[in-house]
């Protein structure tokens, strides 16, 4: 949170009324809606929620044990705010951008303790600034007018920030500065640092939304082969507990090809958070090597923490991957769990006595989460060029069931479901995505450059897949009745390479160290060596060789090695030559 | 500290009162009725003039004119090594005989979160001897992992067995302090189940490394509410200044949920499902998340809740909620229970979400994952052909289902079913899983590492089946 400019707009104190809970409410105090406030004695952060004649009601960000009427409310006259500058990635935030390494330090114990107060990036940190604009030179909102290495891998930005009129640039300095000295002056008499807020409820400013048309890879088979998601493309991944949600996340925030990764973990597992605090920095992008915590910001928000600041946390998370996306990056923001979110909300709501709209949940959550999967897109930039924020929100429906309100409310916005399913759980089938349910209303719009970048026949040889999966639900009903043996030869032959689509192909072992990523390239050759195992035995059983002999043929189990053979290309080469011969040799 | 005769109006658990200074919200209460006897409460929203007060120990008894004393401080837990033996109740009194507590410390019971970047990722195999948790569900120290049960099966002599044999196995070597202080906390149970808990605690000689917090079911319902808490900060107090590996066993989860929804109802809040208040998932993690390891503490808190499932559903409430927050779930089964199986765990739904970490070469054993992982897959496959053998009999079936049916048979007679006096180490439970295995084709063990599949599989035991 920021603290930088607290004192000069400081408004009328206030003073306590009552206490229950997160909620607090105040008399005498002079603020706006959203206005962040500091309550009590601890001087503990809040932020207004109702104003109602001369009470004002605030939902606070940290325990109110002990708090009580009397002691004073002091106002900020500033709304729920984010630091933005170099030094937000490869660090760890709470719900309200405070870093957890440093609230560890500052409290001196294992515990959060309350009313302490950190910024959001290291303000006495020096970095070194290397303009891109020379006096004389036109800038406006939204241009670079410098860069700044951040981490090993990537280039800060520096913008001039979206508020700012623009003009002649007047002044330029390069060499080290901390983020709150001046860099480039303009003529307009504005001074840019490197060090901008952003209140956390306002999107920031971009110009129109494009049609993404570039896939956000994954190295996850089932999703790269099956129900991509775009960059720029939005997701829910819907699931009960135990089936697999927060793995996929973490998945993904390991391999997706994107330049900036914010994760957000709300009301989630205390230990889950400190995995990826742990495993992240050892972990290295497949593709620039670079340790995966370069370009990651991760936000925990746990489940025992604060429930105001749960609901502030995804606010938090989402503008600081615009801000990313404001110097042309790629950024995927992964939330773990919107419901927790929706949840927190549910929370303020009741004790404020608002009108419940289903299950509880007030009636604006509709509106809450289709304006936060908005701020997700392929945005042109107020600065010229391209960026775009994806996110996939995990949601974790009450007893698995999705027709309650978060799942419905999500499904109607995002385009791309992927439904994980406790009985593929159940059989250690992961990741549990259900192929019947899912979709991607991407993969149209897609295909092309899957066709360009990893082979022409893909969207072809996908539907076959497709196709066979589907006959298998169909003819497994069949078998539930009459077993496998009562079915003619050809569908027998079906459900044995729908088994191999399963479990060679879609099953992937995340904890495997080359299982764990997939490139496109592989996923496909992988598809493609079981549908030659496919033809060539379908033309042996045409050829009259008995479904026996075909299955038993001795390189067909090798298809269910493929995902973890570290030569694969030398393997499925193989391994297709292999099972040509063999089946041909039957007949 | 002032007392006032203020009380404006009494309903069900929580009492009103007019105060004329300030009171701290979650502030101890103390109410003084006419029969002398004194009340503990706690504040549960405080307004200028106004505030209610949640009584742990029932309502009845209180007049408007008895007096409130507000203490000025939150509630605390007298808290010292000393605790270790002793038996006290809900609201943390010793109720064993002995002699007063002599605190080392007074610790606030509602503890703060522990800093995410402060928390040491759990990885230490725990060995139970149970080989449906060690073998598929493992558990590691720091875990928080309940036992979803039923009314009327087994969970607490699960509980028991768990907490007799619970060792971690490096430290067997050492020849120190392998075991756990164990720390049990009973919410609403009946007389009858504590008996069985205190005999066997008293029985294994566990008592002298134990502390009992005693809710009964005939005790009052809102102090169950604050049980759970004290349990816990002995816990913590234990593990992270003393140094103590502790388990904590909470039962019945149930019973403490439905506590809530009794104060949420008496306050006319906003219900959320099943009339359970919408704050009953924050309010079971502060719970649940204490459980963990700190980064340069000795200590480690487990924790294991029981909870039975009402009508076995487990998309009720209180088991949808757990299982969203705790690190997964061993689940008892009614029809393995009344065939016999002890214990009755049924694997397929369980989950250890640390497992992970917590196996493999240099914890547990090199296979240990690969194996878990088949015997898993193959089990849910046997499975599924029992629905299909009930509708064509088992000649309609291939050979290769047939295994797989004789399969799930075994795994249930020989994996799952020990009983809850055997102590199987890890290398025992990984054997069997082997025997069990090696019934199949080998080429069906897909799961598993060929190299592991080379060292351990037993061509006999499948050609024996073959013969059959």
């Amino acid at each position: 949170m920021s603290t930088t400019e607290r004192t000069e707009a400081v408004r009328e104190d206030g003073v306590i009324q009552s206490v229950s809970g997160p909620v607090v409410t105040a008399t005498d105090l002079d603020a706006r809606m959203n206005d962040v406030v500091y309550v009590g004695e601890e001087g503990l952060m809040g932020e207004v929620i109702e104003i109602e004649g001369n009470l004002t009601t605030i939902q606070v960000y940290e325990e109110t044990s002990g708090v009580g009427p009397g002691e004073p409310v002091e106002n900020t006259g500033e709304p729920l705010s984010v630091d933005l500058g170099p030094g937000l990635l490869d660090t760890i935030y709470d719900g309200v951008q405070r870093p957890l390494d440093e609230l560890e330090e500052k409290m001196g114990s294992a515990y959060l303790d309350r009313g302490v107060d950190a910024p959001g990036i290291d303000l006495e940190r020096s970095w070194e600034f290397t303009p891109t604009v020379e006096v004389g030179d036109e800038v406006a909102p939204g241009d670079v007018v410098g860069e700044v290495p951040e981490t090993e891998s990537i280039t800060h930005k520096v913008l001039v920030p979206p508020t700012f009129e623009g003009g002649e640039v007047t002044a330029v300095e390069a060499g080290e500065f901390t983020v709150e000295e001046v860099v480039v002056e303009l003529s307009s008499g504005e001074e840019i640092t490197m060090h901008q807020e952003w209140p956390v409820r306002k999107a920031r400013p971009a110009n129109e939304k494009e049609t993404p048309t570039i896939p956000l890879v994954s190295g996850q088979r089932i999703l790269d082969g099956l129900f991509p998601i775009a960059k720029g493309g939005t997701a829910a991944i819907p699931g009960p507990f135990g089936s697999g949600k927060t793995v996929t996340q973490h998945q993904l925030a390991k391999w997706a090809d994107a330049d900036i990764v914010v994760y957000v973990g709300c009301g989630e597992r205390g230990n889950e958070m400190t995995e990826v605090i742990e495993d992240f920095p050892e972990l290295e992008d497949p593709k620039t090597g670079k340790p995966l915590m370069s370009r990651t910001c991760l936000i925990a928000n746990t489940s025992n923490m604060p429930v105001a600041a749960r609901e502030s946390c995804i606010y938090t998370g989402i503008t600081i991957a615009e801000y990313f996306r404001d110097m042309g990056y790629d950024v995927a923001l992964m939330a773990d769990s919107t419901s927790r979110w929706a949840e927190a909300m549910r929370e303020i709501s009741s004790r404020l006595e608002e009108m419940p709209g289903e299950e509880g949940y007030p009636a604006y959550l509709a509106a809450a989460l289709s304006e936060f999967y908005e701020r997700a897109g392929k945005f042109n930039l107020i600065g010229g060029g391209e960026g775009s924020i994806s996110v996939i929100g995990a949601v974790s429906p009450p007893g698995g069931d999705f027709s309650e309100p978060v799942t419905q409310n999500t499904l109607r916005i995002v385009k791309t479901f992927w439904a994980l399913d406790a009985d593929l759980a159940e059989r250690r089938h992961f990741p549990s995505i259900n192929w019947d349910e899912s979709y991607s209303l991407y993969r149209q719009q897609l295909d092309p450059w899957y066709r360009e970048n990893v082979a022409e026949e893909y969207p072809e040889i996908r539907q076959w897949g497709i196709d066979t999966l589907d006959e298998e639900g169909e003819l497994q009903e069949i078998v539930q009745l009459v077993g496998k043996d009562a079915l003619p030869e050809d569908q027998q032959l079906t459900l044995e390479v729908a088994r191999y689509l399963r479990e060679a192909w879609l099953q992937q072992n995340a904890f495997h160290d080359v299982d764990t990523y997939c490139e496109p390239e592989k996923t496909y050759r992988m598809l493609l060596a079981i549908k030659t195992f496919n033809d060539e035995a379908f033309a042996a059983l045409d050829a009259g060789v008995p479904i026996e002999e075909i299955q038993d043929v001795d390189a067909a189990p090798r298809l269910n090695r493929m995902g973890t053979a570290e030569e694969w290309t030398e393997f499925i080469d193989e391994l297709e030559a292999d099972l040509e011969t063999q089946i041909r040799e039957l007949y | 500290m002032k007392e006032y005769q203020t009380i404006t109006e009494i309903s069900g658990p929580l009492v009103f009162a007019e105060v004329d200074e300030p009171v701290g919200y979650d502030e101890i209460v103390e109410i003084e009725t006419p029969a002398g006897e004194t009340l503990r409460g706690q504040v549960l929203e405080s307004s200028e003039g106004l505030v209610s007060i949640q009584v742990f120990e029932g309502t009845s008894g209180i007049d408007r004119n008895a007096s409130v004393r507000f203490l000025g401080e939150t509630m605390k837990m007298p808290v010292t090594e000393d605790l270790l033996g002793r038996v006290l109740d809900g609201s943390g009194r010793p109720i064993d005989g002995g002699p007063e507590i002599v605190p080392d410390e007074r610790q606030d019971i509602v503890g703060a979160a522990i800093n995410p970047y402060s928390r040491e990722y759990p990885e230490e195999f725990i060995q139970t001897g149970v080989s449906a948790i060690d073998g598929m569900n493992t558990l590691v120290r720091g875990q928080k992992l309940p036992i979803f049960s039923g009314s009327g099966l087994p969970h607490n002599e699960i509980a028991l067995q768990i907490a007799r044999q619970a060792t971690v196995p490096e430290e067997d070597e050492g020849g120190e302090g392998s075991e756990f202080a164990v720390i049990f906390g009973a919410m609403g149970i009946t007389q009858e189940e504590a008996n069985e808990f205190m005999a066997d605690f008293e029985r294994t000689g566990a008592l002298e490394r134990s502390v009992v917090f005693m809710n009964l079911a005939d005790d009052p319902a809102v102090e169950r509410t604050v049980t759970p808490r004290l349990a816990l900060t002995t816990a913590e107090y234990l593990a992270f200044e003393k140094g103590y590996h502790v388990l904590v066993i909470l039962t019945d989860i149930t019973n403490y949920c439905e506590a809530l929804r009794e104060i949420g109802a008496a306050r006319e809040e906003v219900p959320g499902r099943r009339g359970y208040p919408g704050y009953m998932y924050t309010d079971l993690a502060q719970l649940y998340e204490r459980a963990g390891r700190i980064e340069g503490r000795e200590g480690s808190v487990t924790q294991i809740p029981i909870l039975t499932m009402p009508s076995d559903d487990i998309t009720h409430p209180i088991p949808d909620l757990t299982g969203y927050i705790t690190e997964g779930q061993i689940i008892v089964d009614r029809s393995l229970n009344s065939q016999g199986t002890e214990p009755p765990i049924n694997v397929l739904p369980s989950l250890s979400r640390l497992m992970d970490d917590g196996i493999g070469e240099g914890l547990t054993r090199g296979d240990h994952g690969d194996v878990s992982d088949q015997l898993y897959a193959a089990y849910a496959e046997g499975e599924d052909l029992r629905d299909l053998v009930n509708i064509v009999g088992r000649e309609a079936l291939t050979e290769r289902d047939n295994k797989f049916l004789d399969f799930a048979d075994r795994f249930e007679d020989e994996f799952i079913q020990q009983g809850y006096e055997t102590n199987r180490s890890i290398e025992d439970t990984l054997e069997i899983g082997w025997d069990l295995l090696s019934m199949l084709p080998r080429e069906e063990l897909n799961r598993i590492d060929e190299e592991a599949i080379a060292e351990h599989y037993r061509e006999e035991a499948a050609e024996a089946v073959g013969a059959d």
